[in-house]
């Protein structure tokens, strides 16, 4: 107990468990709508994109997040459009973006400040990384993810079950798709100084495959893979303080057992 | 009374038609089956109806109050459908998105509503059972008490029974059949079963790239049309 106190006595814990826990519920939410539509992939691909951007942000000296979010917000509409358009098959697009802007990022980190530990928590994360300015801005807009979320919750279900039918009945599908997008775009972004560029996509995924094997309605499948995710962070985060581990990759392999063990429970 | 009228209608996707010369009226109370064989134009009509794709000429009018929002549309189910998680409530209730306006959320009325309507499919007893665990024949209930949801006057169904077994298929016609004359609620349905078709509709629209026939359901069991379709004229 008195490690526990201990450890949330440190200014950057306190940070890291709020925004974590904030983001956490916003990638839950985001991931039952991003697997079911078959969209996983645009998660992982915007986490490159995002890696890129934060790069050349450090390399230029400007505020990381501030130019990170709207180039990311961009990626995702730009990705939506592509995988619509018939030119280029989605996940080519999304792999052939996503690689670009790891090079882009890697590039401009060697030319900068040369390949540091830097690149490294960009890649893997670090609970180190979140300044206080940065804690408030995540905190503002993974608030206004959750209630965009839920104010428009009927619709995201239409949209997500049915694009035909909702269309059909007059919803503008195409305006939920990109919300969706943007809002995914954010919760990478801010998600991925703590869980890094490489492992914020299983944020998003984990939880919600875990909750479609014990539940059997879309309710139930968001309120659980909510809870879900916000106990694997928490997991993952007393893990890597008092094993030493590194906060993003500790978080993923509590998602992961979290998964086995839906599965297992989940088979009758 | 008519309550949708095509007039010269015409359809192309990147300048090349697709269908034309579409001319045909739909009175209230009307069962008009689309037949044709595959890629004659069927689905394009289907979204021009639903107002999701804008005729190259040509107009579609709804009349009697009708908007195309407040079509019941049943469409052709997705591979991602098929494994959704989400309960039979809420796959019905979602069809009285279109009566949100500018709410957020469903008032107690559309709540109400996605009950009966699920009451008169019979399958109010499994509305906590998952969607993806249904057989074919309970989750087009599902999605024909989610059409219901969505319309007072018209019911446009996109193959409603493909993929279902003989028995359910014959269930899924006879429902559509007692909606249509019990609530007097016209039904479009586009099909391949033309037997089924000529059956149970009272009009008939036979479409070939452009309209090869429309008329009752009678008439076109006399037309030269309908015995080369049918196969020796066996009806």
């Amino acid at each position: 107990m008195t490690a526990l106190i201990q450890m949330f006595s440190y200014h950057f814990m306190q940070r890291a468990l709020i925004v974590g826990v904030l983001v956490s519920l916003c990638a839950a939410l985001l991931g039952v709508s991003l697997v079911l539509k078959r969209y996983s992939m645009i998660g992982d691909g915007l986490s490159h994109v995002g890696f890129g951007a934060l790069a050349v942000a450090s390399a230029l000296n400007l505020a990381p997040l501030a130019v990170a979010v709207p180039v990311v917000v961009l990626a995702a509409i730009l990705l939506l459009r592509l995988r619509q358009s018939a030119a280029v098959k989605g996940d080519a697009a999304i792999a052939m973006i996503s690689s670009s802007a790891l090079a882009i990022g890697v590039i401009s980190l060697s030319l900068s400040t040369g390949m540091n530990t830097e690149v490294s928590s960009y890649l893997f994360g670090s609970v180190l990384s979140l300044s206080r300015g940065d804690a408030v801005f995540s905190i503002l807009l993974s608030l206004a993810v959750i209630a965009l979320f839920v104010l428009f919750y009927p619709r995201i279900f239409a949209v997500t079950f049915d694009e035909n039918f909702s269309r059909a009945t007059g919803t503008k599908a195409e305006l939920f798709n990109t919300l969706l997008a943007v809002l995914t775009a954010i919760t990478v972004v801010l998600g991925m100084r703590m869980m890094g560029a490489l492992l914020i996509s299983s944020l998003i995924i984990f939880p919600a495959l875990s909750a479609m094997r014990i539940c059997r309605s879309f309710k139930a499948v968001v309120l659980v893979s909510a809870c879900i995710s916000v106990l694997c962070f928490l997991t993952g985060l007393l893990a890597s303080y008092f094993l030493e581990t590194p906060t993003g990759a500790s978080i993923v392999i509590a998602d992961l057992l979290a998964y086995g063990i839906c599965r297992l429970a989940g088979r009758k | 009374m008519a309550i949708l009228e095509c007039k010269d209608l015409c359809f192309a996707y990147e300048g090349k038609r697709v269908l034309e010369g579409v001319n045909f009226s739909l009175n209230a109370g009307d069962y008009l089956c689309v037949v044709g064989e595959n890629g004659s134009g069927k689905s394009t009509l289907i979204k021009g109806l639903l107002g999701l794709k804008a005729p190259e000429q040509g107009s579609i009018t709804l009349s009697d109050g009708l908007k195309a929002t407040e079509i019941g549309y049943l469409p052709q189910q997705t591979q991602v459908q098929r494994d959704f998680p989400a309960s039979v409530y809420e796959v019905v209730l979602s069809g009285c998105l279109n009566s949100l306006g500018g709410r957020l959320f469903y008032t107690k009325e559309l709540k109400q509503r996605a009950m009966e309507n699920m009451e008169r499919m019979g399958i109010e007893e499994i509305r906590d059972e998952s969607y993806q665990n249904l057989s074919g024949g309970q989750q087009q209930r599902v999605l024909l008490a989610r059409a219901l949801c969505a319309t007072k006057k018209l019911l446009l169904l996109d193959e409603p029974v493909t993929g279902l077994d003989p028995i359910a298929s014959g269930e899924m016609y006879n429902l559509i059949k007692l909606i249509n004359l019990c609530d007097n609620i016209s039904v479009i349905m586009v099909s391949h079963d033309i037997h089924e078709a000529v059956r149970y509709a009272t009009h008939i629209l036979h479409l070939g790239h452009s309209q090869l026939f429309f008329g009752t359901a009678a008439e076109y069991r006399q037309s030269s049309l309908a015995r080369r379709f049918l196969g020796g004229g066996q009806i």
